[in-house]
């Protein structure tokens, strides 16, 4: 007898979220099984993977990915440019990370004109987040919800201590909502419940677990996304069936591994390469557990990570 | 079902206080307020008590029996202390219980205490190392308690076996596997052995309006599965009890004549079950 491989059905579905306006606008989510199995169902959108930019200098960056970005990241609106038209960015993530008290402090008003000029400059889809300053990103993420209306962005990140003006920021300027937990299922789910009930609508909000780097706790953020996700399609959870988001390159080019200098570590390997694989590495097991956006640094890991996803899809 | 108070607990504010002032008043009418609400025996939270547990484990004990006709529950970690205790306790109001031993080996000698004052005692199933993954490891932990109680000379029919109730808020899991623990436990002897759960740790960490709900139908549905005996709150456990029959109605799918109570007892039900994934505001969806 012919060998019939098993097939699951599920009774949920993710939902999908368009990102961006006009023919540049990006869509993911919406498929009905697990990550890549269109053989049980339908996966109608491949997942999106944005380039991460910042309104100042990476000087927090470590060499190895501060390199690739040398002649233009000293203004936010070239860099942003630069991965459109030259690194073929379908997205990009412009971080307001100048904003945080400990930071620049940059104001909101610096943080508007910011947002404004890069809009300008690009017609792919921009996702905006703030410093991760509970306090501060409030300010500055209300002030730049309303200078991006209508461009249909992604706003982030909603927290249980500052979702409430966030999520009426992105509500009333028609942009999506990033909502981030600390990895933990019940509470993601938790505030994907308080935002709703504010009136938010849940098909535009997208689930950020935390994420984590390989080697630095990578387990826990893949546990959660994949609970999240079989909440989602086995037990049809509409409080679940967000797509999710992976912060990857910030929490990898962190790590010891990105950075720790091969002439020290010899056996290592060659730092850039150790980087960049360490990145595409992270990225493609948060893929597999269920993400559907990832904000990635290294040109070279993302196209790593883009090539996974031709094979797979 | 024996219900054993928990609310002589050092953990709350009041009862700590009244336990270093030695004031009798707070813990003689909190003890007597449980025995009225339907407590068989009540239980004395002395916590660690390194320092003058003996004198404090005697005064609970002595305190509490001056007022109130019932058996004490012993729980601390302090083996004097228990021992302190174990020496005042009034047997003519019931047999003692410690709370309790476990598979730590600086837990085993307690099971001394239990042989020598013929005390009850409960055998909670953790080891030395984290928690027990399953109702098959909180079994084989179990079988470990029973041979040494044996050893020491305990007999099974003094041994309560406590699965350990773990949050729902945090480890929703757990909460079908000490459900099918609490009958395993059941199987390894005959007769049955006994059964307790530490059941208001089910809803720690949820908010305070749904602790009560969680906390009864949780209850309920292990007296379903063949519980002995639970340290909790007994003016919950006596509305549980109420509730007894409309929520076994509930459970085997019939329409009861409240469809407010049903929505929250089927809600419940399901996020015991494991059916729907924990959040705060479960019963609001």
């Amino acid at each position: 007898m012919a060998f019939a491989a098993p097939k699951e059905t599920y009774s949920g579905k993710v939902y999908s979220v368009t990102v961006g306006t006009g023919d540049k606008a990006v869509t993911f989510g919406g498929e009905n099984v697990l990550s890549f199995h269109s053989f049980e169902g339908s996966t109608p959108n491949r997942p999106l993977i944005a380039f991460e930019i910042q309104d100042i200098p990476p000087a927090d960056w470590p060499e190895n990915v501060q390199k690739p970005y040398a002649a233009v990241s000293g203004d936010p609106v070239t860099w942003a440019k630069y991965c459109q038209d030259e690194l073929n960015a379908r997205a990009v993530a412009l971080r307001l990370v100048g904003t945080h008290p400990d930071r620049e402090n940059r104001s909101p008003e610096d943080a508007v004109k910011t947002v404004k000029d890069v809009l300008a400059a690009i017609n792919i889809p921009l996702i905006i987040l703030g410093s991760n300053h509970s306090e501060k990103d409030t300010s500055v993420l209300i002030a730049v919800a309303e200078a991006a209306k209508d461009k249909n962005c992604i706003i982030g990140k909603a927290q249980e201590s500052n979702y409430k003006t966030i999520a009426a920021a992105a509500m009333a300027n028609n942009h999506k909502l990033v909502a981030m937990s600390e990895l933990d299922i019940n509470l993601s789910k938790q505030l994907n419940i308080l935002i709703t009930q504010m009136g938010f609508d849940k098909e535009r909000l997208i689930t950020d677990p935390m994420c984590s780097a390989l080697g630095y706790g990578l387990e826990y953020t893949y546990s959660v996304m994949e609970r999240i996700r079989l909440a989602a399609l086995t037990q049809n959870d509409v409080t679940m069936q967000q797509p999710m988001m992976g912060d990857v390159g910030m929490y990898v080019w962190k790590v010891k591994e990105t950075q720790a200098a091969e002439a020290d570590l010899p056996h290592w390997g060659s730092t850039e390469e150790r980087g960049i694989l360490w990145e595409a590495e992270t990225a493609t097991a948060l893929l597999i557990a269920g993400a559907e956006l990832l904000i990635m640094r290294h040109p070279r890991a993302v196209a790593a990570v883009e090539k996974v996803i031709d094979e797979l899809v | 079902m024996l219900i054993i108070g928990e609310k002589l607990s050092i953990i709350a504010k009041r009862v700590r206080e009244a336990m270093m002032n030695k004031d009798k008043g707070p813990i003689q009418e909190i003890a007597t307020r449980q025995w009225k609400e339907g407590s068989g025996m009540i239980d004395a939270n002395i916590g660690p008590a390194e320092d003058g547990g003996e004198d404090l484990m005697q005064w609970m004990v002595t305190t509490i029996q001056e007022v109130v006709p019932l058996p004490i529950c012993l729980d601390t970690t302090n083996a004097k202390a228990l021992e302190a205790g174990l020496k005042v306790h009034n047997n003519e109001w019931g047999r003692p219980l410690i709370n309790s031993t476990s598979n730590d080996p600086e837990r085993f000698p307690i099971l001394e205490l239990a042989a020598k004052y013929n005390s009850q005692v409960i055998g909670l199933t953790v080891g030395k190392g984290g928690l027990p993954a399953d109702a098959e490891e909180r079994c084989a932990i179990a079988a470990e308690i029973m041979a040494r109680a044996m050893e020491y000379g305990v007999p099974l029919e003094d041994i309560y076996l406590d699965p350990l109730v773990l949050q729902i808020a945090t480890s929703q899991d757990h909460a079908t596997k000490v459900i099918d623990a609490i009958k395993m436990f059941q199987e390894m002897n005959d007769p049955a052995m006994k059964t307790v759960v530490g059941l208001s740790n089910i809803s720690n960490g949820c908010p305070k309006h749904i602790r009560p709900i969680l906390n009864k139908y949780y209850f309920l549905m292990l007296m379903n599965a063949g519980l002995t005996s639970a340290i909790a709150d007994s003016h919950e456990m006596a509305e549980a009890l109420n509730e007894r029959q409309l929520f076994n109605d509930v459970l085997a799918g019939k329409e009861i004549g409240d469809p407010e109570k049903m929505k929250v007892i089927k809600k419940t039900i399901e996020v015991i079950m494991g059916d729907n994934l924990y959040a705060h505001s479960y019963l609001e969806m």
